[in-house]
């Protein structure tokens, strides 16, 4: 029981919803600087949220990051150079657009394939539909006779 | 003693499923009609057993019974009522309850109205579907049981997580799980049809008002969760590709496949063995989807209940039903023999490419969903999948769904002439394409993406119009529109239903491209500019509400001195929860809503205030009514109402006959 209230206070206290995430004072006077770190932060992962960007979480580990990543155009990385920072220091974890590289492969490229079979198979069996005799009136069984002489003297 | 014989009425339930999941199968397969006909009256008592369990609880909860262990850590006495009746199914106990009511009122609903049905082929989707209500009981009583006491009952509860305090997601579970489980219905129609060994047009004609009906549950559901997101999570987000969203979503995508492919079955005798494949894994899914959110194996933003035995448990009901299913349709499918004949260009032949689009697109949600599980546990590689990745990889197959849907919705069954189809279809060409044109001019910020996305939602919108209007054949305007008033409801169904797929995603296209966001600092009593409007805070005050404190402001929008709105967006503390919650507050408008979030004070006396302009958003809202209202109209189609008086006329193994 108390484990499960503990369980519980520990779940609510990380449901991120709360305040809006980007605070003004951190915004850069820059607009295109600043265009610039949103979109970056869109794609970044809040690392103790569930699911949530840094760009749309309030917790404070996120406001570090976002701020990181300002900091970092601000001194004049490029949008790679400052990924690639944050890659460093967190992990891959970070990234909500996963990497294209190694066993990601079969992530990026599973949708594509599938769809070239579907394509296949769907493609097969219309050619096949196209192909095939019309088929010859169908005979009633005997069951299906007498039901039929049951509604016509209705 | 009410919830003892709640409990006590769960557990008569389950053992009356038992009797229903072997009785009528073993008169189905002899060929007893005393045994089949078991199954009518199981089902019924099976239902209302479960209805006054869940009734129990109800009461348990109205009444704050605290000595129940659900009642203390869900609700609490000063909630509302209409929250302590939502708080019923607010928990895992609870909704497993709620879960189990719903399948046996679908399988209540399908002995009542089944009337039509061969007795064998009802006697054995009764105790299919029993045989899943089975397995949800038996998951229930073991591990989820709902009516457990409190040794030492507390004095008041523990409230329920202020966030779920909303009207919107008081009603987004229900409606979800209608849609789950009236997917179960589709599934025991198709693996009782594998046993039977027989598809038919007949069935075609049986599965899909139920499939339609769960569709229609699944898009309110969706939408309702959704729109909650987007008002209460405080920044107008609607959609996350969270893992519980991406969970009620697959479904969805493979209901609205499986609802096109009976279309096949019954008009056209073809797809049989892939509509059943489809009933299969549209369920399989819902269990997948319960799986993730029960079991919080995938821990996401929804995830508030979380405990491995019940995950694993569901992974068994999971692993039983759609292996075994689909060992039987391995066994049986070759059965299923196609008899309609179509060309390469065909009413047919889109609804297959409908039918590929949407179970890719659904697969490609599935790997992303369970991507990071999979890289971990195979590659140890820890990673994140989220929104980038889903709108890149998901994004395409609904831009060629949306290409090909006006064409493919007005083809003729079996031949069709593409280029006669393609010249119905160019006015709505030109129509979108002029609005984009026009889109593109008149924005400030040079972004393809908008005009392309308004582009498609022109297309499909008055591609739609344009299906009805060539069912009313050829002719003079008035006798035009005298046949337009006399059209079956399925064709007004379809053409809804499709117009508020166009709807949705000129919402969506317009929101993603032209919202205005403005994010400051600003004194009380200071007006600021945000996009074609001033917008005020002209106070803020502390205010006490029934079970919260918030802080709130009043702020003025004016588009030149006229007010616009007068909004007052909160910041709550709900005491009990220890939580604070955002309330934004929005002027909901046909082009535009504004959106005002209240943030924290700052130091210099200001406070941070965050105003939204979002173009065109209550259009991603008003898409999925339509299609949901669509849905309904087909639902109420003169053949299905036939059948149900067929039924009521004892018509054994009758047809309703298509109006085509």
């Amino acid at each position: 029981m108390i484990r499960r209230a503990v369980l519980a206070a520990a779940f609510l206290a990380l449901v991120p919803l709360v305040a809006p995430a980007v605070q003004p004072d951190e915004v850069l006077s820059d607009p295109v600087l600043e265009d610039r770190a949103r979109d970056l932060s869109k794609g970044l992962r809040c690392l103790v949220c569930r699911n949530e960007s840094i760009d749309d979480s309030n917790a404070d580990l996120a406001r570090d990051l976002r701020l990181l990543v300002r900091e970092r155009l601000v001194e004049g990385d490029s949008d790679d150079e400052v990924i690639d920072f944050v890659v460093d220091r967190y992990g891959e974890y970070v990234l909500l657009k996963p990497q294209t590289d190694g066993s990601n492969l079969v992530l990026w490229l599973a949708g594509p394939l599938m769809l070239l079979v579907g394509a296949g198979l769907g493609v097969v069996y219309i050619r096949r539909r196209n192909a095939a005799p019309e088929p010859a009136a169908q005979t009633l069984d005997a069951a299906e006779e007498k039901r039929l002489q049951e509604i016509l003297k209705e | 003693m009410i919830a003892e014989l709640g409990h006590f009425a769960l557990i008569l339930a389950a053992m009356v499923a038992v009797v229903q999941a072997i009785v009528p199968m073993i008169g189905a397969h002899k060929g007893w009609d005393g045994w089949m006909a078991a199954a009518v009256p199981a089902a019924t008592t099976q239902f209302f057993l479960t209805a006054f369990s869940f009734s129990a609880l109800t009461y348990s909860f109205v009444v704050s019974d605290f000595s129940l262990r659900l009642v203390v850590e869900n609700s609490h006495s000063l909630k509302p009522m209409l929250y302590k009746v939502s708080g019923v199914w607010g928990n895992h106990e609870g909704s497993m309850l709620l879960w189990v009511l719903i399948l046996t009122l679908f399988g209540a609903c399908a002995a009542w109205f089944g009337g039509n049905l061969p007795p064998s082929l009802k006697a054995r989707v009764l105790a299919v579907q029993s045989s899943v209500a089975v397995a949800f009981f038996a998951f229930i009583l073991l591990t989820s049981n709902p009516f457990l006491r409190m040794g030492i009952p507390p004095m008041d509860g523990q409230d329920l997580n202020p966030l779920l305090q909303d009207p919107g997601l008081a009603f987004h579970p229900p409606f979800l799980y209608l849609g789950y489980v009236g997917l179960s219905l589709t599934f025991s129609f198709a693996v009782a049809a594998l046993i039977e060994g027989r598809v038919d047009a007949a069935w075609g004609g049986w599965v899909r008002p139920w499939t339609l009906a769960a569709w229609v549950f699944l898009t309110i559901g969706i939408a309702l969760g959704s729109w909650w997101a987007y008002y209460e999570l405080g920044w107008g987000g609607y959609w996350f590709w969270d893992p519980v969203e991406n969970a009620s979503f697959m479904p969805w995508l493979l209901a609205a496949a499986l609802l096109h492919s009976a279309i096949v079955v019954e008009k056209r005798e073809s797809l049989k063995s892939w509509t059943i494949l489809l009933a299969i894994l549209a369920f399989g899914f819902s269990l997948i989807g319960t799986f993730i959110v029960r079991s919080g194996v995938i821990t996401s933003v929804h995830a508030f209940a979380n405990d491995p035995e019940r995950g694993v448990f569901i992974l068994m009901i999971l692993a039983v039903f759609t292996g075994g299913a689909l060992t039987l349709f391995a066994a049986r499918a070759s059965a299923m023999q196609a008899k309609g004949v179509f060309g390469l260009v065909s009413r047919e032949s889109a609804l297959v490419a409908n039918n590929v689009l949407l179970a890719v697109s659904c697969f490609v949600v599935f790997i992303g969903t369970i991507w990071p599980l999979v890289a971990e546990l195979a590659f140890g590689r820890k990673l994140s999948v989220g929104a980038p990745f889903f709108d890149a990889a998901f994004t395409p197959f609904m831009v060629v769904l949306a290409i090909i849907l006006p064409i493919g919705a007005i083809l003729p069954w079996k031949r069709a002439k593409l280029n006669r189809a393609v010249k119905q279809v160019v006015p709505a060409a030109i129509l979108a394409f002029l609005i984009a044109a026009l889109a593109w001019t008149l924005q400030t910020e040079k972004t393809i993406l908008a005009p392309v996305g308004l582009a498609l939602g022109i297309w499909v919108v008055a591609g739609s119009a344009l299906d009805l209007w060539s069912r009313c054949g050829r002719g003079d305007m008035a006798s035009r529109l005298r046949r337009l008033t006399r059209l079956p409801r399925a064709d007004y169904g379809k053409a809804v239903a499709h117009f508020g797929l166009g709807v949705t995603m000129i919402g969506i296209s317009a929101m993603n491209a032209w919202q205005i966001e403005d994010i400051r600092v600003a004194q009380v009593g200071e007006r600021f500019e945000v996009g074609a409007y001033e917008i005020e805070l002209a106070s803020v005050d502390q205010v006490q509400g029934p079970n919260y404190y918030s802080t709130m402001a009043r702020m003025n929008a004016y588009r030149g001195d006229r007010l616009v709105a007068a909004l007052t967006p909160e910041k709550r503390v709900y005491p009990v929860a220890k939580m604070p919650t955002t309330e934004a507050d929005i002027d909901n408008g046909f082009l535009r809503d504004i959106y005002l979030v209240i943030g924290d004070a700052q130091d210099d006396g200001g406070w941070a205030v965050r105003t939204y302009i979002k173009p065109l958003a209550n259009w991603i809202w008003a898409g999925a009514i339509l299609m949901g209202v669509g849905g309904l109209l087909s639902l109420s189609d003169r053949r299905y109402r036939i059948a149900a008086g067929a039924a009521k006329a004892g018509g054994g193994g009758a047809r309703p006959v298509a109006a085509e």
